[in-house]
């Protein structure tokens, strides 16, 4: 009970944790291209949480500041992996990463 | 109860349905949906964290930009629901699902027999979320990253204008000179 009263940093990591695995699993039981990369997006978010608890616990900005560029990565990677997506799409009409499995065609 | 006891729970449970959410959702626009809904919740963890800029920068960057992209695309891609009947082997999710059970156990352990020294926020005088001093310790700590951070954005922007482009309007614009 006074783990309820009272919220440490392992309350913030183990929910971190959780959905680290969340988007794990989702990136493994998914097929839909752009939904792996809606799961991958929650990992990243799952590490930023984790970085931000540690840095607001200990008083050090720098892990504030590596979420900053986390951010700025992963805005990077959406805008490249979608135009990836969508050039899959053109090519094959379908984004089921099932069916995307021959290098030439 | 503390505002911070009772902000954490509410906002912690409802950012687990959020992601298993996006997770589970058969059509892709409900699972982007839960997906905003997801980071609007982990914005708001990082107010119980005093982190102020970062979660500001959450919700412009993530459920603000990232966001929208994602939902113009599978717009754009005019996607049905995930059929279930080409649905991947019933192998592949139990394994999914066992792995994932294995990565929470470990972590869960990892983190509950790890030296816990953090016990509350720190009552500090300096505010580490404030923009003050996160702008200073970006442009005099970290400036070589944050211009490599420059760099990479514009390559992505140059690279997914050439992955997305359509070859007969190339053609069409060399024939014209």
């Amino acid at each position: 009970m006074e783990a309820l009263n009272s919220i440490s940093i392992n309350h913030y990591l183990v929910l971190s944790g959780l959905v680290f695995t969340i988007g794990a699993i989702g990136v493994l039981t998914r097929r839909n291209a752009i939904i792996i990369f809606m799961c991958i997006e929650l990992m990243l978010n799952a590490v930023n949480l984790s970085l931000v608890t540690f840095s607001a616990y200990m008083g050090n900005e720098a892990g504030q500041v590596f979420v900053f560029f986390i951010m700025a990565v992963a805005a990077a990677e959406a805008a490249v992996g979608l135009a990836i997506v969508l050039a899959l799409f053109r090519n094959n009409k379908t984004i089921n990463v099932d069916e995307i499995n021959l290098l030439k065609w | 109860m503390e505002l911070q006891t009772i902000f954490f729970w509410v906002l912690g449970i409802l950012s687990i349905a959020g992601a298993v959410g996006t997770i589970t959702a058969k059509n892709p626009v409900s699972s982007a949906m839960a997906l905003v809904f997801h980071f609007f919740m982990l914005a708001g963890l990082y107010l119980t964290l005093q982190a102020e800029f970062i979660a500001v920068l959450q919700v412009l960057v993530y459920a603000g930009a990232i966001m929208v992209l994602v939902i113009f695309v599978i717009m754009l891609l005019n996607l049905g629901n995930e059929e279930s009947l080409k649905e991947g082997s019933n192998m592949r999710k139990v394994a999914g699902y066992a792995l994932g059970s294995l990565l929470t156990a470990a972590l869960f352990i990892m983190i509950i027999l790890s030296d816990n020294k953090y016990e509350n926020l720190p009552a500090s005088a300096v505010d580490v979320g404030s923009v003050e001093v996160l702008g200073q310790s970006l442009i005099k700590d970290h400036l070589f990253h944050f211009e490599a951070i420059t760099l990479l954005l514009l390559v992505a922007v140059i690279g997914a204008l050439i992955l997305a482009r359509r070859k007969e309007t190339e053609e069409k614009f060399r024939s014209e000179f």
